[in-house]
């Protein structure tokens, strides 16, 4: 199947494109739309370029995936924004326009260490490698610059999304129901995040989270001697 | 026998959703305590066969865990069961729901935690260990404080970051493995482990290192477990404390048998020397003016977690000390953070500059107290005494003088700290404003009195079960006694 590679390539290229637009994302529904698309197009690499072949487990696992990824983890996400009443990431720690300059820096940083890495044993040739790494940092990047709760859990999925990409692309052997309990598991996980963000919203008004701060070491107000905290208190 | 113990607690926990009355609720908890701990016990009397293509599988050291695990969870739910009393849960903002929920997530917390100790697939312990994440985070939020909420996003997000790295790591190992046809289980790896390749390992390895290292809570990785065990109810800040770090330490000890075969057990040390004893300094470092008594406790676990990695590191005899002190641990710190729950209904503060007088005031868990205190502290005749000893005594005897060195000194830096702290908590009048000593409940003293015998024992007497049960997991993860 000579094909393959090249649709691998391909939908690398895809992964690639979609991760940059996340650099300069301020809209939270467009970044939510990107990260759909990205979806799709990680669901279909089981089928189309997996390193296993098209079995019909391969089959499986892109329904699964597409299904997931593409749909449920969207729909939750935008359920979450609308619940939270935001729309827009408001001035991150690091601007949009500096943002993409440090996404296309990242991303030569991925296709260097890639080239690399090309003298491993095994390692593939082309764009799956620098792709799947360039996911894992940009999720990195989102988590760690963005403020709002929501924008954190875009960046976990990118994250997520990246490792998927390794994993499909690059490893024939891990076994399709285990990849299944994993994509379970990450559905679990933006399921259990939409539901703290709504509490967030809720109690505070808003889903900043460097706003949500009382809880440090040295200092702190409420154990100063005489203040009170009455959560475990008994009646 | 496997999948009996495998699905016990998740089927326990469904059914606790349907249950309303909370009285019944509480029972469940307990009778689904005893029921995991009696499988526990059975399934460990008779070796069961691997099942699932031998994914599950109940080896040397999943024993040693699993026994913790499910003595500590049964202890809990007694604790529990007293401290869901309405009355003391009478000011809280719950909904109606939150009492059943409550209930299924702990029993699916313990069925993951579970889950982790059986897996021999390591993408399997990786959702696992991930799920372990997702049920317990639910569970810090029980009290709906803004505190807790702030816990619950930080513990969510971070540990959820980290394990996804473990995950990357994982597939590393698959890589790493490529074309020599084997299987993603411990055994099939450390079998055809000279065969592995050692770039792909190293980077696997660091994954690993990272990813279940900061479910285990090491430094610098550390940030979401101060917060989220201090915050979390006390049954379960002793169930985060005691059985799930635990449960996160074993996957790094299975990762580093795999490198330590290959060839790479070298580099695998030193990381592992390195990021522990990282680990003792920055708990150190927290503990000495803590003002905060559960915080304390949390950053008594990093500590721990770090003694835990430095065992590991050294290797050989270390490893056992690393065991046994993960045993020692888990049930040392499950009674005290069980007691900081009696403090904290007391007193309704977790400020220590707040509490005093405690030795009057509560008569049982006073004393107790300090002498859980005590027992952390490393002194004797407790067990951590033992495990701590046996550490230095690796580290000595592999010539790791630097090491030994800097460990003595952090952990008497935690020591003099906590002291500090718990001396003066102990010491003192009664607080104005009682007249005599509180009526301490059953439910809220004899399960962290079973811990302390627990950890006592451990440390005059070791029983010889136990001691095989350390051995045989020692060996297995590649070490010695």
């Amino acid at each position: 199947m000579s094909w393959q590679p090249e649709v691998a390539n391909l939908l690398s290229v895809l992964l690639i494109l979609s991760g940059l637009a996340l650099f300069g994302a301020s809209r939270l529904a467009f970044g939510i739309r990107v990260v759909a698309v990205q979806g799709l197009g990680l669901g279909l690499l089981p089928v189309f370029a997996g390193a296993a072949g098209a079995h019909p487990s391969a089959w499986i696992m892109s329904g699964a995936a597409i299904l997931l990824k593409a749909v449920v983890f969207p729909w939750l996400l935008l359920r979450a924004m609308r619940q939270a009443e935001v729309r827009h990431e408001v001035e991150p720690f690091v601007g949009f326009g500096l943002s993409i300059w440090i996404g296309i820096v990242l991303l030569a940083a991925c296709v260097f260490a890639s080239r690399s890495m090309a003298a491993w044993p095994g390692a593939p040739a082309g764009l799956p490698l620098p792709a799947s790494f360039f996911l894992v940092l940009t999720g990195f990047f989102l988590i760690t610059t963005r403020l709002k709760a929501l924008t954190q859990t875009i960046g976990y999925l990118v994250l997520e999304n990246g490792v998927f990409a390794f994993g499909t692309l690059l490893v024939p052997e891990a076994p399709r129901l285990l990849e299944l309990a994993v994509l379970l598991d990450v559905l679990a996980a933006v399921f259990i995040m939409g539901i703290a963000i709504f509490h967030i919203h809720r109690k505070f008004d808003h889903i900043d989270t460097n706003r949500m701060n009382f809880l440090r070491d040295w200092r702190r107000e409420e154990n100063r001697p005489g203040a009170r905290i009455a959560p475990e208190a008994r009646p | 026998m496997i999948w009996a113990l495998a699905l016990f607690a998740p089927a326990a926990g469904a059914l606790a959703l349907l249950l309303r009355r909370p009285v019944l609720i509480r029972v469940w908890l307990v009778a689904a305590g005893l029921g995991q701990l009696l499988l526990a016990a059975a399934a460990m009397a008779a070796a069961p066969a691997p099942v699932w293509n031998g994914w599950l599988a109940l080896d040397a050291a999943g024993k040693v865990l699993l026994g913790v695990i499910s003595l500590l969870f049964f202890i809990a739910s007694l604790y529990t069961y007293g401290y869901l009393r309405p009355e003391r849960q009478a000011d809280a903002k719950h909904e109606s729901f939150a009492l059943p929920a409550f209930a299924s997530c702990l029993l699916f917390f313990l069925g993951a935690m579970t889950w982790v100790v059986l897996s021999q697939h390591l993408v399997l312990l990786w959702a696992a260990v991930e799920a372990t994440t997702l049920s317990s985070a639910p569970l810090i939020y029980f009290h709906r404080s803004d505190r807790s909420l702030e816990a619950t996003w930080k513990y969510l997000l971070l540990c959820s970051v980290g394990i996804a790295l473990a995950l990357l790591g994982t597939y590393f190992l698959a890589m790493a493995a490529g074309g020599s046809g084997s299987g993603l289980t411990v055994q099939e790896l450390a079998a055809s482990a000279r065969s592995l390749h050692a770039p792909w390992l190293k980077g696997a390895w660091i994954l690993l290192l990272v990813g279940y290292g900061t479910k285990m809570g090491l430094a610098p990785m550390h940030a979401w477990l101060p917060d989220a065990h201090s915050e979390a109810p006390s049954p379960v800040s002793a169930l985060l404390s005691g059985a799930l770090l635990s449960c996160a330490f074993l996957g790094i000890a299975r990762a580093r048998e795999v490198c330590a075969a290959a060839g790479q057990g070298a580099f695998a040390q030193y990381t592992l020397v390195a990021l522990g004893l990282f680990s003792m300094l920055v708990a150190a470092v927290f503990i000495l003016g803590q003002t905060d008594f559960k915080r304390m406790l949390a950053y008594s676990s990093i500590e721990h977690m770090g003694v835990l990695a430095l065992g590991l590191g050294i290797g050989g005899a270390g490893i056992y000390a690393s065991l046994l002190h993960a045993v020692n641990h888990s049930l040392a710190k499950a009674m005290m953070f069980l007691l900081a729950g009696n403090v904290l209904a007391a007193y309704g503060t977790k400020a220590i500059a707040d509490v005093r007088g405690a030795g009057r005031l509560l008569p049982v868990s006073g004393p107790m107290w300090m002498a859980g205190f005590l027992a952390l502290a490393g002194f004797p005749p407790f067990g951590l005494f033992w495990s701590e000893w046996l550490v230095l005594k690796a580290a000595l005897n592999h010539g790791a003088w630097l090491a030994a060195s800097l460990y003595l000194l952090f952990l008497l830096a935690v020591v003099i700290g906590m002291a500090s702290s718990v001396v003066r908590m102990v010491q003192g009048a009664l607080p104005a404003g009682w007249k005599e000593p509180l009526r301490e409940r059953l439910w809220a003293v004899l399960p962290p009195a079973l811990l302390g015998a627990g950890i006592l024992l451990l440390g005059v007497y070791l029983p010889s079960f136990v001691r095989i049960a350390l051995e045989q997991a020692a060996v297995l993860l590649g070490g010695a006694r």
